[in-house]
């Protein structure tokens, strides 16, 4: 189990920059589309995590919740740079509510 | 029902109540997973939103930081400092077992190959603002690390809470009921076998005493 994986990030390049002097995989993604395809490239290769901004994530939630019951990769949202929307926040309740069945208990 | 497709015979009346032991045997055992699962869970929410709060306010102030940054210096500069990141983070995966879901562990290792720190670029040309926005955001990072385990964590849990609530359900409200029902219509039909019977034995003895000695019995 030795095998060593990878972080990426994909957001807008105001946020990505950041992340690019820590020395994660940082992808600019203009437009959902980009983010889309860069999203389907990473989880091929060995990405054990993936950070991708609310503000890109919030038109691709189809593409997201396709990697929610694999372990690799854990597909993490993060606010961007323009703020936080409350969609990270939101993915929480929404794993709660599918536990529990229907109700929102917290 | 499912009663009228089962065969009324002793045999599987027999086969019909060993299953009903079993599947009210798994019935109690689903449930006390699902409600260690549950437990589990809520501690994993809990952690998972302090988390959260945390790491977004850390990266709200790590884009400001950023922003301040880039307003001080040119973007060609600040593009150029960034562009060879100066160290790189190795990322290696254990699994934990929890209530039979695997969950990942992560465990990371920061690989530095120069002697400057976190900061991948000469002090010469770059702003202090760049430094602390930098400095932020390796600040933060351990945090976001931690988060996505355990959101990943918080979400295979929720799909085996899901998986196993169902099956909970299933056996509850369909599987053990059906069963009974089974084993309810198959008792009645023997039940009231062994009733004809009886009429029929004694209907027999009637006749054939009749038949010999002129008995009127009724």
């Amino acid at each position: 189990m030795a095998q060593s994986y990878k972080i990426g990030v994909i957001g807008d390049s105001l946020t990505v920059n950041g992340f690019k002097a820590l020395g994660l995989d940082t992808y600019a993604c203009p437009t959902v589309d980009n983010a889309r395809r860069a999203l389907r490239t990473m989880a091929q290769e060995n990405y054990a995590i993936v950070y991708i901004t609310e503000q890109l994530a919030a038109e691709m939630t189809a593409d997201i919740a396709r990697y929610k019951d694999s372990v690799t990769p854990a597909v993490i949202l993060i606010p961007g740079s323009a703020g936080s929307l409350g969609i990270g926040k939101n993915s929480l309740r929404e794993a709660v509510e599918r536990a529990v069945g229907g109700a929102d208990i917290l | 029902m499912a009663s009228t497709a089962v065969n009324p015979t002793r045999m599987e009346l027999t086969r019909l109540k060993k299953r009903l032991v079993t599947a009210r045997r798994g019935h109690k055992l689903l449930k006390d997973k699902r409600d260690e699962l549950m437990r589990q869970f809520f501690d994993i929410v809990r952690r998972n939103r302090e988390l959260r709060a945390k790491v977004e306010e850390g990266l709200t102030q790590a884009y400001a930081g950023m922003k301040v940054a880039s307003a001080v210096m040119s973007s060609d500069f600040l593009e150029q400092a960034l562009l060879y990141p100066s160290q790189s983070v190795s990322l290696t995966m254990d699994s934990r077992n929890i209530m039979s879901v695997q969950t990942p562990v992560y465990h990371f290792q920061r690989e530095n190959d120069n002697k400057g720190g976190i900061f991948p670029y000469g002090y010469a040309q770059t702003s202090g603002e760049l430094d602390d926005a930098i400095a932020a955001f390796s600040d933060i990072f351990e945090e976001m690390l931690e988060l996505a385990q355990i959101e990943k964590t918080m979400q295979l849990m929720a799909q085996e809470i899901e998986r196993t609530r169902r099956r909970v359900n299933a056996l509850e409200y369909v599987m053990i009921p059906d069963m009974e029902e089974s084993i309810r219509y198959i008792t009645m039909k023997l039940d009231e076998n062994e009733r004809s019977n009886t009429v029929r034995l004694m209907k027999v003895k009637d006749m054939v005493l009749n038949e010999a000695h002129n008995y009127e019995t009724y």
